[in-house]
């Protein structure tokens, strides 16, 4: 058993988009506020703070998480996904972010993250998901701007991509 | 919103959570998914000095099916209860309710016995517990014991678990029995304005209510019909005791009761 004690600093290691990371939290600090402020992480968003508006979703050990509904201190071993790990180089989008650009489906950009990163991991799990299952899991998010209807339109387009993507490394193989 | 300070302990075996517990009393609360408590804790209704996780237990992470009943350990998130094969020929009126339970992006953290403790009367695990007729099982340093759902629920997030009691698991009687399950929230996966599961018993049916009474409330009906029904489910939605909120107003929660309840009864009755 250990036990962390209010008002102290814990050291916290975990592994961010693939790589080692550590940082120091006390243990009332959310993980949103850690990522940002401690890691510098800043694509996590912070909306709501009470894991209604799902904004600041993230993935830990490959399920969809409200980072503020996580404290810093349990991701100590875990491996964290973030929107900033979406990208395969620093000038390249993600199919996923590509599709949302094409399809206009962020204006203010907020609940973007979020929605990505739910969206990543849904699609792994589910590679050919129909128009209902893609509204159902974005109930877990609030667009105020955008609307979704361009956001399901995007996510619907990389599915089919990353579908087309994966048959063609088998045929390729 | 951030939470208050607290000692945050990380237990790896149940004694050491359950001797906390008891040194602790209601200074010390266990966290397991933090889908309920965490948004208690950033808007500080709630100020443990001490949180207790027990996410590292693995003997609380099992659904066991022994003898007619399926039983959740503390630790079993309510995503891994809907992804659990035998749920649909287990427990029905649970794969009704969890897709209604909170969103994906909760349900893969949250637990089903976090939901059960946390108590909030428009929750859906907590009404499947009582609709079935499920029990409690709570443990402290000293003893363990087993509540039934009616017996368990006190009030509006309120229940008779003791201050260094923890719920270790809950159970409910697995069966093939005729059930239906509705919900009215504004949007999918928030609080239910009015929820309702119907349940067949051998002369009739339950019908369970939450969201309107201050804890999940059920009601065991012969075989009725028509008027006769309708006057009984009047009664019932008058003695739930309904109350105007931001969400709705007790008149409309009332209709709810009343419509959905007719409809659900009538499907498990038919």
């Amino acid at each position: 058993m250990s036990r962390l004690l209010a008002g102290q600093r814990h050291s916290i290691h975990f592994t961010l988009n693939g790589r080692p990371c550590a940082g120091e939290a006390e243990p009332r600090m959310l993980l949103t506020d850690f990522l940002r402020h401690q890691i510098g992480a800043t694509g996590t968003h912070v909306g709501c703070e009470h894991g209604v508006c799902g904004a600041c979703t993230i993935d830990i050990d490959g399920k969809p998480a409200r980072a503020c509904l996580t404290l810093a201190v349990q991701i100590d071993g875990c491996k964290v996904r973030t929107v900033e790990g979406l990208a395969p180089s620093a000038d390249r989008l993600g199919i996923l972010q590509a599709a949302f650009k094409r399809n206009h489906a962020l204006q203010c950009g907020f609940c973007t993250a979020g929605i990505l990163m739910s969206l990543d991991g849904f699609l792994r799990e589910h590679p050919r998901p129909d128009e209902a299952a893609i509204r159902d899991l974005l109930t877990g998010h609030l667009c105020r701007c955008t609307g979704y209807t361009p956001i399901v339109r995007a996510a619907l387009e990389a599915a089919a991509e990353m579908t087309d993507d994966l048959s063609r490394e088998k045929s390729d193989a | 919103m951030k939470p208050a300070a607290f000692d945050y302990v990380r237990a790896e075996h149940l004694d050491e959570a359950l001797d906390v517990l008891n040194r602790e009393g209601s200074d010390a609360r266990i966290i397991a998914g933090g889908q309920s408590l965490m948004p208690m804790l950033n808007m500080r209704l709630a100020k443990p000095r001490t949180l207790i996780d027990i996410m590292r237990l693995p003997e609380l992470s099992r659904i066991e099916r022994k003898a007619g009943t399926v039983t959740v350990g503390a630790g079993v998130r309510q995503a891994s209860l809907l992804d659990w094969p035998e749920l649909g020929q287990s427990l029905r009126l649970a794969a009704m309710a969890l897709p209604w339970t909170g969103h994906a992006q909760t349900r893969s953290r949250g637990t089903v016995c976090g939901s059960i403790a946390h108590a909030d009367p428009s929750a859906e695990l907590p009404l499947v517990l009582r609709a079935l007729g499920g029990e409690v099982h709570l443990c402290s340093a000293r003893a363990r014991r087993r509540v039934a759902a009616k017996d368990f629920f006190a009030g509006m997030m309120a229940t008779t678990r003791a201050d260094e009691e923890m719920i270790e698991a809950v159970s409910f009687p697995a069966d093939q029995r005729l059930c239906a399950f509705r919900e009215v929230a504004r949007r999918h996966g928030d609080f239910a304005i009015v929820a309702c599961a119907a349940v067949a018993t051998t002369d009739g049916v339950r019908l369970a209510v939450g969201g309107v009474a201050d804890m999940p409330t059920a009601r065991d009906f012969p075989r009725l019909d028509g008027s006769a029904l309708d006057d009984a489910l009047n009664a019932f939605a008058y003695e739930l005791d309904a109350r105007d909120d931001v969400h709705a107003t007790a008149r409309y929660r009332r209709d709810l009761v009343r419509m959905i309840g007719r409809d659900l009864v009538r499907e498990v009755l038919q």
